[in-house]
């Protein structure tokens, strides 16, 4: 059952619920209930951040190296060079997100604009 | 002890000037980039086809953004319903430990349970740090009302950015297309590394990066929840290692 498996109307709703919705409040409504039992550095709890952690960046890495849209069309080192500048950008100045992002950005633009 | 202005029930009055300050609060940096990152997501939606109101319905029932990023991607490479909610319930897990830390925060001396439950749906990484900086300075009666003008203006701000992006994505340029579907890996490729804890964090972004293009190139289907348990894992096992020799 993907999420376009049925024609009707509520299924990607249905789907966006169960996958979305109960995936997420039901974290945070246990978070609720037991309010305030784990330490924030128990083992348990690094383990969590670290598989959470590399499941977004795993995210990250196939919408860069896998992009959809207008981004399929540019080049994988386009792509690659932008983000990678980008973030070294974000480390070496004071770690602000905006500069990375921006850093970034002109980055595609450019290559885009002289058709690398 | 229970501190001046608490012992009687707060006026509606006041309740409205502090869901006001609340909602103020969410005029800030973070909620500038909190902004610019929905653009991003928004353009991301749009391309993997889903319609203005199933977005703005991810928007409000979900509301944190690596889980709507996750499942967008999930659906993206053709994942079943069990698959991405797994994957967006693994990706989730540290919502728990926001709200758990959160609540004390938030529970004013008669704050009905239900408050407290309803409350929670709206933290996610923006609204929690922003809390979690402010809330100290709110009169304790007061912080569940600060915390929902707070939380309602950033979730009601950004479905209306989404919306603005549906209405402009059709006209604009493709290099202008193609930059608004970098915002989102830009914006959590430095977001992720800077909200890192410990070490084992960024070990686990990195080894993330590698291994969902290698596993999605493998299994399409199951490249998010592989990615994310064998490089979670890993990254937990070198935090054990590492603590383990530091501590010899």
């Amino acid at each position: 059952m993907t999420f376009d498996a049925f024609d009707q109307w509520w299924w990607p709703f249905l789907f966006i619920l169960l996958a979305g919705w109960l995936a997420t409040d039901f974290w945070r409504y246990l978070g609720v209930y037991l309010g305030g039992h784990l330490s924030e550095d128990s083992d348990l709890l690094v383990l969590v951040r670290a598989v959470a952690t590399a499941l977004v960046a795993a995210v990250i890495g196939n919408l860069i190296v896998f992009p959809s849209g207008a981004l399929a069309d540019t080049t994988l080192a386009l792509r690659i060079a932008a983000a990678a500048t980008g973030f070294l950008a974000y480390l070496v100045f004071g770690r602000r997100i905006l500069l990375g992002i921006l850093v970034a950005e002109v980055l595609l633009l450019a290559g885009l604009h002289l058709g690398l | 002890m229970i501190e001046a202005g608490e012992s009687q029930a707060p006026t509606a009055r006041q309740r409205r000037r502090y869901i006001l300050l609340g909602a103020r609060a969410g005029i800030s940096i973070p909620g500038l980039i909190l902004a610019s990152a929905f653009v991003g997501f928004a353009g991301l939606a749009k391309d993997a086809g889903f319609s203005l109101v199933e977005t703005l319905f991810m928007v409000a029932v979900i509301w944190a953004l690596p889980a709507k990023v996750v499942l967008v991607g999930a659906v993206m490479s053709g994942a079943s319903l069990g698959a991405a909610a797994f994957a967006v319930a693994l990706s989730s897990v540290r919502l728990m430990p926001m709200v758990m830390s959160l609540v004390p925060e938030l529970r004013g001396p008669k704050t009905p349970r239900w408050v407290l439950y309803a409350l929670s749906h709206f933290v996610a990484v923006t609204s929690w740090v922003l809390s979690m900086q402010q809330l100290p300075a709110v009169p304790r009666a007061m912080r569940t009302s600060y915390y929902a003008g707070l939380a309602l203006f950033l979730m009601l701000a950004n479905m209306a950015v989404v919306a603005a992006v549906f209405g402009v994505a059709e006209s604009l340029p493709a290099s202008v297309s193609a930059a608004l579907l970098l915002l989102t890996p830009m914006y959590f490729l430095t977001s992720l590394w800077g909200s890192a804890r410990e070490r084992a964090g960024h070990v686990a972004m990195v080894l993330g990066l590698g291994l969902g293009p290698v596993f999605h190139m493998l299994s399409p289907r199951f490249d998010l929840v592989a990615a994310g348990v064998i490089g979670g894992g890993l990254a937990y096992a070198f935090h054990r290692i590492t603590r383990g020799s530091a501590m010899r």
